[in-house]
């Protein structure tokens, strides 16, 4: 068995603040700069989602891409897209930067997507930043 | 260790289909893809190779080798082709990207005298590509 590896970009938009409540309001805006602006701003995320597995000889492929993209929407885009990300109970104890954002959406998809392995998942929170977790795992170039 | 990589596009077109199935079963699991006419891609190939810098060239391996031997083992062979009816990896096995990727590990890795393939990354869509590292 050939093992592959599948990358497939989602795109959502979400608004946010970073504030952290048990620093003072000085602390949060000296750490958190413009993006500590009370009444938040917004971001067009562009999230890459990468799974693994052995390539099935019937179809030539690691999943069904159709099983992942109806799990991304349902569990991911459904969640935080056109939302603010901090009333979401995902945040609600969790500044929500990016790096925040991709280990929540990785910890989702991990419980929900079990047609093949996930790796790891890739934000793009501006074209000049982006975040990349594998579950604690060393993720794989980009 | 170093890792360069090199980049270059071909167009080709393909289908999904499953000859053990019936058509209703290739339609079930490939939809639109399963059209026995066919439809295409512009697939944009990364090859990455890796290896320790020449202390008398600076290279990892001379990046003119490297082109020929994409354009001479991948474009000739799959560029303005019809995967399915004019590459013999695919008389049998369906051209998905996965597969693709497969093949042209298997086409170049044997070519590259001087650097080791560490991957094969391909995009059907700018939001869809494989990666496969000869595992």
């Amino acid at each position: 068995m050939m093992k592959a590896y599948l990358t497939r970009g989602y795109r959502f938009s979400s608004s946010h603040r970073l504030h952290n409540e048990s620093f003072g309001e000085e602390k949060n805006r000296e750490i958190y700069g413009k993006c500590n602006n009370p009444h938040g701003h917004g971001h067009n995320y562009a999230l890459e989602v990468t799974v693994s597995g052995p390539v099935a000889v019937d179809t030539g492929m690691v999943c069904d891409l159709g099983d992942l993209d109806g799990c991304v929407a349902e569990q991911v885009l459904a969640r935080f897209d056109h939302q603010n990300l901090n009333v979401r109970s995902e945040f609600a104890d969790l500044v929500p930067t990016t790096e925040n954002l991709a280990v929540v959406v990785f910890d989702i998809l991990r419980r929900e997507f079990t047609a093949a392995h996930l790796e790891q998942v890739r934000i793009e929170e501006t074209a000049n930043n982006s975040f990349t977790y594998a579950g604690g795992a060393e993720p794989i170039l980009q | 260790m170093l890792y360069l990589t090199r980049k270059c596009e071909f167009s080709a077109a393909h289908f999904y289909y499953n000859t053990n199935w019936s058509d209703e079963e290739n339609a079930r699991v490939f939809g639109k893809c399963a059209n026995r006419n066919g439809h295409g891609h512009n697939y944009t190939l990364e090859v990455t190779v890796k290896g320790e810098v020449d202390t008398q060239t600076g290279f990892v391996m001379d990046l003119k080798e490297l082109k020929q031997v994409l354009e001479r083992e991948v474009l000739d062979a799959l560029d303005h082709r019809h995967l399915n009816k004019e590459v013999p990896e695919f008389a049998q096995k369906i051209p998905t990207t996965e597969n693709i990727a497969i093949a042209i590990w298997q086409r170049i890795a044997p070519k590259l005298n001087h650097a080791h393939l560490h991957r094969v990354r391909l995009y059907e869509l700018d939001d869809l590509f494989v990666d496969y590292y000869g595992e």
